[in-house]
C-alpha cells in the first residue's frame, strides 16, 4: 500500500494556537485597531503603568483592555476604575494567555461595545517571564516590562521574552536612587539579546518616560491603523 | 510547568493534522519534533507530559522523538556564525557584537509523523494485513 508523503507538516508545535492567533489578528485588522500584548514578571508594574497610560491616551484613542490573571479580578477592577472597558480573563491554572482565551475575551467585549470603534486593544498578560513569550494571542506588538528591582541579569536569564519584544520598558525608575543597580547594565543586557527593540525608561509613579512611551504607542497605532485615530466614543451595544 | 500547555497545543495541532485523514484515524507511532534551545521548552518535561496527555486518546502509545537544535547566531559584522553564550551576553566572540540574527535555536516544529492508516474492515478477511509504516514529512 502506497503512503504518499504529505507536505502539510513542518507545523509549528504550537500551530493550533498560531492559527487562532492569526484569526484574532484578522479581526483586529478588520476592526482597524492596534493590539498590544503586555508581558512581564509578576509585580513589574504592568497594571500601574496601564492605569497611567489609559488615562493619558484616552484623550485621543479609544481603548479597551483584556486583563489576564490566574485568579481574582483585582487588576481588572483597578483598570475599570480609569473609565476604560475591561474584560477580565481568569486563566485558572494556566500561567499565560493563549489565543483561544483572548478569543473568548473578545466575544465578551463584543457584548459591551463594537470593537470597530476602538483604536487600541491592550492585552495584559499573566505575570510570567517564560510562557507568554511563546504563546501569541494575535497581537501586533509585544511589550515587555522589566522593573529595576528585578536585577540586571533578567534579560540574559529569560532571553526569549526580551528577544520577542518590540518594546522593553524599564519600570520603577523612581526607585533607582535607593538600589544598587546599574540601569546602563540593564539596557546593555536587553540590547544584547534584542538589538532592535525600543527601550524606554519609565516610572508610573513619577511619570518619567511616560511621554516617550505614549509616543511609541501612538506611532505603532498609526503604523498599524493609519495616521488618523477616530475621535468618536466607543459604540456601546445595548441589550 | 508550561509544558502541559505546550503539550495540549501539540495535541490540538496533531488533531488538525488528523482531520486530513477523516474518517479514518491514523495510528501514530512517533511524532518527530525539532525544539530549539532558545525556546521556553524543556524536552524531557515535554515527553513526560505528552505520555500523560495522550493516554486513552487516539494518540495513545505514540512517542515523541525530540531533536534538539542548538542556538546559532550570525555576527552582524563578519557574517560568521557562532554559538551565543549567556555568560558572554550572547555577543559574538569574533567581533563582540550583540546577537542580531538568530540562525537556529527558535524551532518549535513538528518535523514528521510516523503513522499507519488502518485497513478498512473487510467481512471476507479475518486478519487484515498491517499497513506499512508511512512518514509524513516536512518539506
Amino acid at each position: 500500500m502506497h503512503m504518499p508523503l504529505e507536505d502539510t507538516l513542518g507545523l509549528n508545535l504550537l500551530a493550533a494556537n498560531q492559527h487562532q492567533a492569526e484569526h484574532n489578528r484578522e479581526h483586529f485588522d478588520a476592526w482597524q485597531l492596534l493590539c498590544l500584548n503586555v508581558m512581564s514578571s509578576p509585580g513589574a508594574g504592568k497594571t500601574s503603568l496601564l492605569e497611567r497610560s489609559l488615562a493619558a491616551l484616552a484623550t485621543d484613542l479609544q481603548m479597551a483592555v483584556l486583563e489576564g490573571d490566574m485568579t481574582t479580578q483585582l487588576d481588572a477592577e483597578r483598570l475599570e476604575a480609569v473609565g476604560v472597558p475591561v474584560v477580565p480573563i481568569t486563566t485558572g491554572r494556566a500561567c499565560h494567555l493563549d489565543a483561544a482565551m483572548v478569543s473568548g475575551g473578545l466575544k465578551l467585549l463584543k457584548q459591551r461595545l463594537d470593537p470597530a470603534s476602538l483604536d487600541l486593544l491592550w492585552v495584559e498578560n499573566v505575570g510570567n517571564l517564560v510562557c507568554p513569550a511563546e504563546f501569541e494571542v494575535g497581537e501586533h506588538r509585544k511589550v515587555a516590562l522589566l522593573s529595576v528591582t528585578e536585577g540586571d541579569d533578567k534579560p540574559l536569564k529569560y532571553p526569549v521574552m526580551f528577544r520577542e519584544a518590540h518594546c522593553v520598558l524599564i519600570t520603577k525608575t523612581d526607585l533607582l536612587p535607593y538600589l544598587p543597580v546599574d540601569i546602563a547594565r540593564i539596557e546593555a543586557h536587553i540590547r544584547a539579546v534584542n538589538p532592535r527593540c525600543a527601550v524606554i525608561r519609565v516610572s508610573a509613579s513619577s511619570g518619567e518616560g511616560l511621554a516617550a512611551w505614549h509616543g511609541w504607542v501612538r506611532d505603532q497605532q498609526a503604523a498599524v491603523c493609519g495616521p488618523f485615530a477616530r475621535a468618536t466614543s466607543p459604540t456601546l451595544v445595548t441589550a | 510547568m508550561h509544558e502541559v500547555d505546550m503539550t495540549k497545543c501539540l495535541v490540538l495541532s496533531m488533531q488538525e493534522w488528523r482531520q486530513q485523514h477523516d474518517p479514518v484515524t491514523p495510528q501514530v507511532q512517533t511524532v518527530h519534533l525539532q525544539v530549539g534551545t532558545f525556546t521556553c521548552v524543556e524536552p524531557d518535561q515535554l515527553v513526560t507530559t505528552w505520555r500523560a496527555a495522550v493516554r486513552g486518546s487516539w494518540l495513545d502509545g505514540a512517542e515523541l522523538a525530540i531533536e534538539t537544535v542548538p542556538l546559532v547566531g550570525r555576527c552582524v559584522l563578519c557574517n560568521g556564525t557562532y554559538s551565543p553564550d549567556p555568560q558572554q551576553a550572547y555577543r559574538s566572540p569574533c567581533c563582540n557584537q550583540p546577537m542580531e540574527e538568530i540562525v537556529s535555536g527558535r524551532e518549535l516544529r513538528i518535523r514528521s509523523v510516523d503513522y499507519r492508516l488502518p485497513e478498512p474492515a473487510s467481512p471476507s478477511a479475518t486478519t487484515a494485513p498491517q499497513a506499512p509504516l508511512a512518514t509524513a514529512a516536512a518539506v
